[in-house]
């Protein structure tokens, strides 16, 4: 449909005192190899004493925004040696886009330097960073306490049914996975029991190692570590794209406070329905190490039934809660600070999800450790 | 000139689901035009755009590019026309990840064999058109409004585009930038020789810039007015569209005479 393109070419013609003629031909477009800057000016300036190059257009074909910006340079380049360029020849498209393009000239103060910095200093840097890091997170739990406080005071204002919709999100909707994961976590446990124990002919035992271990641990911290990937990633995601879109500055404006609005009803949400996610875990993850037990090793539901009853006592249950309560306020405020702090665009809509489900899991194991240390000592 | 069509538009329905916009629109946007789409809030202008740019298939009819049904052409050559087009979203619509000449860059690298060096002089010449130069390595989100909205024209014509799509320009711009997009828009009509299409409220450049528009109507859901927007001014009878072209004023007259 479209003819060839015809090669660009250019030729150079010495009229009386000093001046040029530019010849261009053939079509300076996008897609066509067109003559560099340099060899024209190169060719340009084999002639002595110019001081004026008039450009003739007669065989100029198709155009567009490549030849646009090569008259553009040569008029940049011939003016600092003092050479006026007479466009005057060139089609009036031409001449208007480049009239366009040169009535704002460039702002001087916006070149921003661009300097490596040395190891030294990036390791400060680095460092002066985290301390700054470290005192947003401080000052994030010092305004958290407040907001509490405030709220406990019954002063602080949020609507209800954003409180509801969280609990919805981060309570029931979780429960599919919750279900998946807890069943699959009993049937791993009871399995890898199963082999050892059958050594000594404890069977039965099957029922201790995992009511135990699902109360006491591993209910808490599945929960946890799934409720940081759905719900602390969602927070942030949520929060970032709010700060986006100036959303949270419109809050500040109107005189209502981020922290009291958004950010309370999540942590409530969460530190609330972590709990009860934590029973439902415990008692699934039994449920799997039951299957097993009939499964594979010929005990009866009543007697792995009684086996568990014995097993555990309320000191396991409530151990298992409290840590998941904690947890679940670690990764609320874990994921509402990063969205919260998020930068004004897209990919740090991105880094502030990455950061919150990171930082929750890797604190979720600390706390973890923690806790089991601290009851030790304290003999629970 | 001989006045050529550029986009033909036939009996098209565009609705989101069941729920109908509009119908029966049928016009032709001839090559060079500036191209006014305007209707009250809410009627459908913005969905007319997203049809227009392959971005949202019609309920119904057809949407021709000179002689090529879109919907009925083939994934390439699909590519091809929205290829040739530039669009200046409502919010610039930025890669914000991105710095400006990065932005303008992408297009220009993804579509043309051109080397590093002549894409950033291209790159150069689109933001001093637009009246950005020297704001190469800036972040979208470290311009104003404006900035922006001139750095996304800037995008829309990196290609040196056939047809400019644009969702109200000049919405958020102060009186002065505004005339001044809209001599940008008639500069670029006249020098790339490109067909505009502008979804706008803004009357002084309705006036100013126009030469052919529709007017949709969301009660009726069709358009009821066709034509030169200085024109329709003049002799339409139809009390909505006089009364948006009068910002109200005959409406108001009629009303308490
Ligand atoms: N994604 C969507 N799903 C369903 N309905 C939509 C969607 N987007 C828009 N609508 C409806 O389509 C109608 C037209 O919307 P559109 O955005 O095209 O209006 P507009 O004419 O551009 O208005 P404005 O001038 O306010 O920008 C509105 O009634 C809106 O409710
Ligand atoms: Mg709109």
């Amino acid at each position: 449909m479209t003819a060839p393109l015809i090669p660009s070419h250019y030729q150079i013609q010495p009229l009386s005192n000093g001046r040029l003629e530019l010849q261009l031909g053939g079509d300076w477009v996008i897609g066509n190899a067109i003559p560099s800057l340099n060899e024209v000016k190169k060719s340009l300036y084999q002639y002595q004493n110019i001081s004026y190059i008039v450009i003739n257009s007669h065989s100029l074909g198709n155009w567009d925004s490549r030849l646009v910006s090569f008259v553009l340079r040569l008029t940049e380049v011939l003016s600092k040696d003092n050479i006026s360029l007479d466009i005057t020849d060139l089609p009036s498209g031409i001449q208007s886009l480049i009239r366009l393009a040169t009535t704002v000239s460039a702002r001087k103060d916006t070149h921003k330097k661009k300097t490596q910095p040395s190891f030294a200093t990036q390791l400060g840097q680095k460092a002066i960073s985290s301390m700054a890091e470290v005192q947003k997170f401080t000052t994030f739990i010092g305004e958290v306490y407040l907001s509490m406080a405030r709220f406990i005071q019954g002063k602080a204002r949020f609507r209800n049914q954003d409180f509801w919709q969280v609990v919805q999100e981060c309570g029931p909707s979780a429960l599919p996975i919750i279900t998946l994961i807890s069943l699959l976590m009993g049937l791993i446990l009871a399995f890898m029991g199963a082999i050892q124990l059958r050594l000594f002919g404890a069977d039965i035992y099957v029922a201790n190692l995992v009511a135990i271990g699902m109360t006491r641990e591993m209910g808490a911290m599945m929960t946890a570590i799934i409720m940081a990937g759905r719900t602390g990633a969602s927070f942030a995601a949520k929060l970032g794209t709010m700060q986006v879109n100036e959303e949270i500055n419109a809050f500040k404006t109107m005189g209502i406070a981020a922290m009291d609005f958004l950010i309370l009803p999540r942590i409530l949400a969460l530190t609330l329905m972590m709990p009860l996610l934590t029973i439902y875990s415990d008692v699934i993850g039994i449920l799997g190490g039951l299957l097993i037990g009939i499964g594979v090793m010929d005990i009866s539901v009543v007697e792995y039934y009684l086996q568990t009853q014995q097993s555990i006592t309320l000191v396991d249950w409530s151990t298992g809660i409290f840590k998941s309560s904690v947890y679940g306020l670690l990764i609320a405020i874990i994921g509402c600070m990063s969205g919260i702090q998020c930068g004004r665009s897209a990919s740090a809509v991105g880094i502030a999800t990455t950061t919150a489900v990171v930082r929750s899991i890797v604190i979720i194991i600390v706390a973890d450790a923690i806790f089991t240390l601290l009851f030790e000592s304290l003999g629970i | 000139m001989a006045q050529k069509a550029h986009i033909t538009v036939n009996d098209l329905t565009m609705a989101y689901g069941d729920f109908v916009i509009q119908q029966n629109l049928s016009f032709t946007v001839n090559k060079e035009d500036i191209f006014i789409i305007m209707g009250g809030s809410g009627c459908g202008k913005s969905t007319l755009l997203r049809l227009l740019v392959g971005l949202k298939q019609p309920k119904n009819g057809s949407v021709f590019y000179q002689n090529t049904n879109f919907w009925q052409a083939n994934e390439q050559q699909r590519n091809e026309i929205m290829r040739k087009n530039g669009i200046l979203y409502q919010s610039g619509a930025l890669w914000s990840s991105m710095t400006l000449a990065e932005n303008i860059a992408l297009p220009l690298a993804e579509y043309t064999d051109l080397s590093t060096v002549e894409i950033s002089e291209l790159v150069s010449l689109k933001l001093a058109l637009v009246g950005l130069s020297g704001f190469e390595d800036y972040f979208p989100s470290e311009i104003s409004g404006g900035m922006q909205k001139r750095a996304g024209l800037a995008r829309a014509i990196a290609l040196d585009p056939d047809i400019l799509f644009f969702d109200e320009p000049s919405a958020g711009l102060d009186p002065v930038s505004a005339k001044l997009l809209d001599d940008l828009i008639l500069e670029l009509r006249d020098s790339l020789g490109a067909t505009i299409i502008i979804v706008t409220h803004e009357l002084a450049s309705i006036f100013a810039i126009g030469n052919n528009s529709i007017f949709l109507d969301a009660d009726s859901k069709t358009m009821i007015a066709v034509g030169d927007p200085n024109i329709l001014l003049q002799e339409s009878k139809d009390p909505k569209v006089r009364q948006f072209l009068t910002r109200g004023k005959t409406y108001l007259s009629e009303q308490y005479s």
